[in-house]
């Protein structure tokens, strides 16, 4: 299954998009491929919020800050490579000479390189949520605590970015991307390659948190949900073990802003702020907690369903992603995975009563 | 800056001198000229003068209209203006001003008299000191007197006689005058100069202690001013605070929606005073606002009654799934709003809650926000009492302390938890209704403050009133007491910062619960 | 000082929650391999006595010292745990999302429980052949496969304690291990804890005085957090204080 959905996104869709014409019903337009890429970096970042919230029972609602700053690192690298093509032909990113900014200030310097943009915008996340987590798990702040001070921790993040003084290009973010790698970011080419990358890159991240998921420690994750006492009296340090899963999550937020930036041409605080942190955990919910496809069907099916929604009925979405909300928890605790398990579930009784249902239920493991 | 105050005021008496020159030459040559009319008396010529397009008249005759005439005049004037070019207009409205607020110095209205003694101060006529002066004598309003004195005093340091300066910069400095720190400092430059004479420098003396008199008062009321703030925002918090931690302590529940059971409050509100609009007398809108308080008050604890049991009673025990779907409920409503009220919405506040106490010199406390501190204590006294002196309450705190062993001495927690989220919800509601004071009725109205909220309530812990109230005073006074020095936003960073901190220490709020109910 | 040949020792130890001492001025000693019940009606400070002594709370005063000189003073529970604290909790406590095995195996001992061992970690062929053991000492190799949390109370007290027999501690902490057990269960647990202690210390926590009386040989009985005597069962159903304050309350209630 992992195979045939990835020969599809890596082969199958690019394929549809260069080979057939343009009017014909097989063609994937650049323009639907390119949004399909972002869904896909958005999935990257699901899947660490999966580990996190599903399989380790702890919510963060701050997942936003860790993809907004990976957005802003690779963001602040496509600014610099813009050089004196923008505006106002300077070699400064056009809002800072708005701002009256006469030299690039020094946390900008290095992101000239694009290799240390990337790793900025993995390990920036990371060290980020290494120093929040070690604070708030050595504490034991746990459960509605930890959901509200990553809330507040969102809200910080978007409010300090908002700021002109930060010089990260206040409200507005930053935007009007030329290059990347000398490539033109117009072209359907690059966008081609983006997408094929954030497929690796989704394929890397599934693999890694399926590794994960099948170690001990994995298992040791889904034992800090079930009691996180008894871990304690297992002899494993709980603490440990969540800020693990806590940076890696950030990383893998981190990747899908790294990700997310060329495609879409436009980072602003908005969208690291508190609601947008939010719409993240409905994806992970739609889809399915503790079930690594189900986050990713779930970032793909939500935002395919906001992308059409927000073009055809505006005003309705908000209703949309509520009732969502509140019809998936109340109803579809287990998400679309779960719904499909019972399908097969039912599907698998009638065909043959089996008298081997001892087999493990559900497929944490 | 001092230099160009310097040459204006040379210029001013160069003027001055010009003009009284002019009166005596023209006059006389005017009145040579007339003699055969019937002499008018010498407003009636100045009044004429005014038009007169010769340099020098139209300034004597507006000074001899402010010292001598009245508003009595003014209709006369009004005339005049109707039918005169810019230059003229401009001449005249010094007078109509200085008339209008020399009137208005025996105003019934004490605030009206309180701005006509100030703007006489700042415009600088020496004739107004001894109106100011009688006014001040029969004035029985502390800050108006204070007012008139001031502004007599301001206008005496432009006099000639030096001693009358001098104590005038003195008194200045012991009434704290704020008003007076512009001539002052004007003063000490004047003082400072090579070319100064003694007279000059004694009084530069006179006035650098009169500005550090009034300097260090300023520390004082400033700060003042800021602890104000801080409990203001604080008695904000705790209000929208109080409902959420009795939910948060009874249930574990957060309430996403919160904050737009407070935006349901606010439109109750809003809807009441469109009603009094439509259907009440006029002389009845004021008591609009009372009337929306039992309203918003029913109105968000319906809601929160529909919310419990549509939702929320569905999720007990599951209280990181009880937060998301009611996000979701709140993402509903606030486009609801959006959609059926539309962006923003303007609240008139009844007119007993405009303006406000002035208690100190510099220190002045807005009604609105002392409604509102107001407002806090008696929630936090009624809940007590709710809480802790009724039947009701003591099944609430049965259950909050001990669920399943309630259950067994035959308390309905079902239904202590519904009626305490209606509660709850209800205070949203009172929320709301405060907080249409201090800000526009808008969908985003709850978002504004929620996130401080859930944050007092992480704090304060669960279970003890007195932790909500510690962690709303510390937090919101802490936001104001940052914001002069490092900025809103910093300061709210700060603010997330030492909350993190702080919970190294209680990972469960101020006032956790110990011993064997404690969970691990 | 410690007294050799103890595996606990606790010196002048005091919980204070908000005021009320759930231990006061405690002292307390275990030597290896012995079997200890802990009795005493309640709120005497029993848990609180297992709490201590696993980390899970700091006393306000006194010393904690595990076998010849380890202070556990200010050490988290898993750092005691893995000196060789093993604990049972009342309520049965297991991973009810995990299978049985999965329980088991978390439980194990190991030399590093840390995050990159346990996710390069994979299970040697001595490890699952202990797991095999233990598994048949609990009776519990049908459900290996089983989702923990399906199984029946006295199916996942047994697997609790198998996941301590597993980490293969020196001393166990236990109680009350027969609470909600049939007759036969009971007696059964009786007879897995005295084999136990051929090997390891063990501290029980019980209610049930038939169950004290299979399985005791000395017995401490704790009183508003200080013990008030120890002994043979027969010495301290003897004793005055005990009968009055502990078997007299329960003539009462039964009465």
């Amino acid at each position: 299954m992992f195979w045939l959905v990835g020969f599809v996104l890596l082969f199958v869709l690019p394929i549809l998009n260069v080979l057939p014409a343009e009017d014909s019903w097989l063609h994937v337009s650049d323009f639907a491929l390119n949004r399909f890429g972002k869904f896909l970096a958005f999935a990257i970042l699901a899947l660490g919020l999966d580990l996190i919230w599903g399989y380790a029972g702890i919510l963060s609602l701050g997942q936003g800050v860790f993809f907004g700053i990976g957005a802003y690192c690779m963001g602040m690298h496509l600014m610099l490579t813009i050089g004196s093509q923008s505006v106002y032909g300077s070699a400064l990113p056009d809002f800072m000479v708005w701002n009256q900014v006469t030299e690039l200030p020094f946390f900008w310097k290095p992101f000239y390189s694009f290799s240390a943009a990337v790793l900025a915008g993995l390990l920036v996340p990371a060290c980020f949520a290494l120093i929040f987590g070690f604070l708030a798990f050595r504490s034991r702040i746990k459960g509605v605590y930890f959901a509200i001070i990553t809330q507040a921790l969102a809200l910080m993040a978007w409010l300090v970015f908002n700021r002109n003084e930060t010089n990260l290009g206040g409200t507005n973010g930053l935007t009007d991307f030329k290059t990347l790698l000398g490539f033109r970011l117009s072209d359907p080419g690059t966008q081609l390659a983006l997408y094929v990358v954030t497929v690796l890159c989704l394929g890397g991240a599934y693999a890694m948190c399926r590794w994960i998921i099948a170690s001990r420690a994995g298992r040791v994750l889904i034992a800090i949900r079930d009691s996180e006492q008894r871990v304690l009296f297992s002899g494993y340090s709980p603490a440990t073990y969540k800020l693990f899963v806590f940076v890696v999550s950030a990383m893998l937020a981190g990747l899908a802003g790294i990700l997310y930036v060329p495609q879409v041409g436009i980072i602003t605080p908005a969208q690291m702020g508190v609601l947008p942190s939010l719409e993240m955990v409905v994806w992970v919910a739609v889809g399915g907690r503790a079930t690594l496809v189900g986050a990713i069907v779930g970032a793909v099916g939500v935002n395919l369903g906001r992308s059409v929604l927000t073009n055809s009925f505006p005003e309705l979405w908000p209703f949309f992603l509520g009732g969502l909300f509140v019809v998936v928890v109340l109803l579809f605790p287990d998400g679309v995975m779960g719904m499909a398990r019972q399908v097969r579930g039912k599907f698998a009784e009638r065909a043959a009563r089996l008298p081997k249902s001892q087999a493990v239920e559900g497929e944490q493991t | 800056m001092d230099e160009s105050h310097h040459r204006m005021k040379r210029l001013i008496g160069i003027g001055v001198c010009v003009a009284y020159l002019g009166w005596f030459v023209l006059g006389s040559v005017v009145a040579e000229a007339q003699t055969n009319v019937s002499p008018s008396p010498p407003l009636e010529q100045a009044l004429a003068d005014l038009s007169s397009e010769v340099d020098g008249t139209r300034e004597q005759a507006v000074r001899l209209l402010i010292e001598q005439g009245d508003a009595s005049l003014l209709p006369r004037m009004e005339e005049l203006r109707a039918n005169a070019d810019r230059s003229l207009r401009m001449a005249i409205k010094p007078v109509i001003d200085t008339w209008r607020h020399r009137a208005n110095l025996a105003s019934p209205d004490a605030e009206t008299r309180r701005t006509a003694a100030t703007d006489l101060g700042m415009n600088g006529r020496v004739s107004a000191i001894s109106w100011l002066e009688t006014a001040a004598a029969n004035e029985s309003h502390r800050w108006a007197r204070y007012a008139m004195e001031e502004s007599a005093l301001l206008l005496k340091l432009a006099s000639d006689d030096p001693a009358v300066k001098q104590q005038a910069a003195a008194k200045l400095g012991e009434m704290r005058s704020q008003n007076a720190v512009p001539a002052l400092q004007a003063l000490v430059q004047a003082g400072g100069g090579e070319s100064a004479t003694a007279e000059q420098k004694a009084l530069a003396q006179r006035a650098t202690a009169a500005i550090e008199r009034i300097e260090s008062w300023n520390v004082w009321s400033s700060t003042i001013e800021t602890l104000f703030r801080g409990i203001s925002l604080s008695s904000i918090l705790l209000i929208m605070s109080l409902g959420l931690a009795i939910v948060f302590g009874l249930m574990g529940v957060i309430n996403m929606a919160h904050g737009e059971l407070m935006m349901i409050g606010a439109y109750a509100t809003f809807v009441m005073q469109e009603c009094f609009k439509l259907y009440a007398p006029e002389s009845w809108f004021d008591s609009y606002y009372l009337a929306a308080l039992p309203a918003a008050f029913l109105a968000s604890a319906l809601f929160g009654l529909i919310l419990e049991a549509t939702v929320i009673r569905f999720l007990y025990g599951r209280p990181l799934e009880t937060m998301l779907a009611t996000w979701g409920v709140s993402l509903i409503l606030i486009q609801g709003a959006r959609m059926y009220f539309g962006d923003l919405t303007a609240i008139t506040a009844p007119s007993w809650l405009n303006g406000g106490a002035q208690v100190l010199v510099g220190v002045f406390l807005p009604f609105n926000r002392l409604f509102i501190i107001g407002l806090s204590i008696l929630s936090v006294m009624g809940i007590y009492a709710l809480l802790f002196r009724s039947r009701i309450g003591l099944r609430v705190r049965a259950v909050t302390q001990n669920r399943s062993m309630s259950a067994c001495l035959g308390i309905l927690t079902r239904k202590v938890d519904a009626y305490t989220f209606a509660f709850g919800s209800g205070l949203a509601g009172i929320a709301g209704w405060a907080l249409t004071l201090v800000g526009n009725v808008e969908p985003g109205l709850g978002q504004n403050y929620i996130v401080d909220s859930f944050m007092v309530v992480v704090t304060g812990g669960v279970g003890k009133l007195a932790g909500t109230i510690i962690a709303s005073l510390g937090i919101g006074g802490l936001n104001k007491l940052m914001e002069p020095s490092f900025g809103a936003v910093y300061g709210k960073v700060l603010i997330l910062v030492l909350v993190i901190l702080f919970l190294q220490r209680r990972p469960s709020g101020l006032f956790a619960v110990k011993g064997r109910h404690a969970e691990g | 000082m410690t007294e050799h040949g103890s595996i606990i020792y606790l010196e002048g130890v005091t919980v204070d929650y908000d005021g009320f001492k759930a231990l006061n001025n405690l002292n307390f000693i275990v030597n290896h391999r012995e079997l200890r019940v802990v009795i005493g009606p309640n709120g005497a400070g029993k848990t609180t006595l297992l709490d201590v002594i696993s980390g899970k709370t700091k006393p306000a005063a006194g010393r904690v010292i595990f076998g010849k000189d380890r202070d556990l003073m200010g050490m988290r529970e898993y750092e005691i745990t893995q000196l060789g604290i093993g604990r049972k909790f009342q309520a049965p406590s297991i991973y009810g999302n995990l299978s049985v095995w999965e329980n088991l195996d978390l439980s194990l001992s190991r030399p590093s429980k840390g995050i990159f061992a346990t996710l390069r970690g994979i299970s040697t062929a001595a490890e699952r052949e202990e797991i095999d053991r233990t598994l048949e000492t609990i009776g519990l190799q049908e459900q290996v496969r089983k989702r923990a949390g399906s199984l029946s109370h006295g199916q996942k007290q047994w697997l609790e304690i198998g996941m301590v027999i597993l980490q293969d501690p020196e001393l166990l902490l236990v109680d009350e291990p027969v609470a909600g057990m049939t007759d036969e269960e009971t007696e059964q647990t009786g007879r897995l804890l005295q084999s136990l202690a051929e090997k390891h210390a063990i501290i029980v926590i019980e209610h049930d005085m038939e169950f004290v009386r299979q399985i005791a040989r000395i017995v401490t009985v704790l009183h508003e957090g200080t013990v008030i005597c120890e002994g043979t069962v027969e010495k301290v159903q003897a004793d005055d204080r005990v009968r009055e304050i502990y078997l007299g309350r329960q003539k009462v209630a039964h009465g």
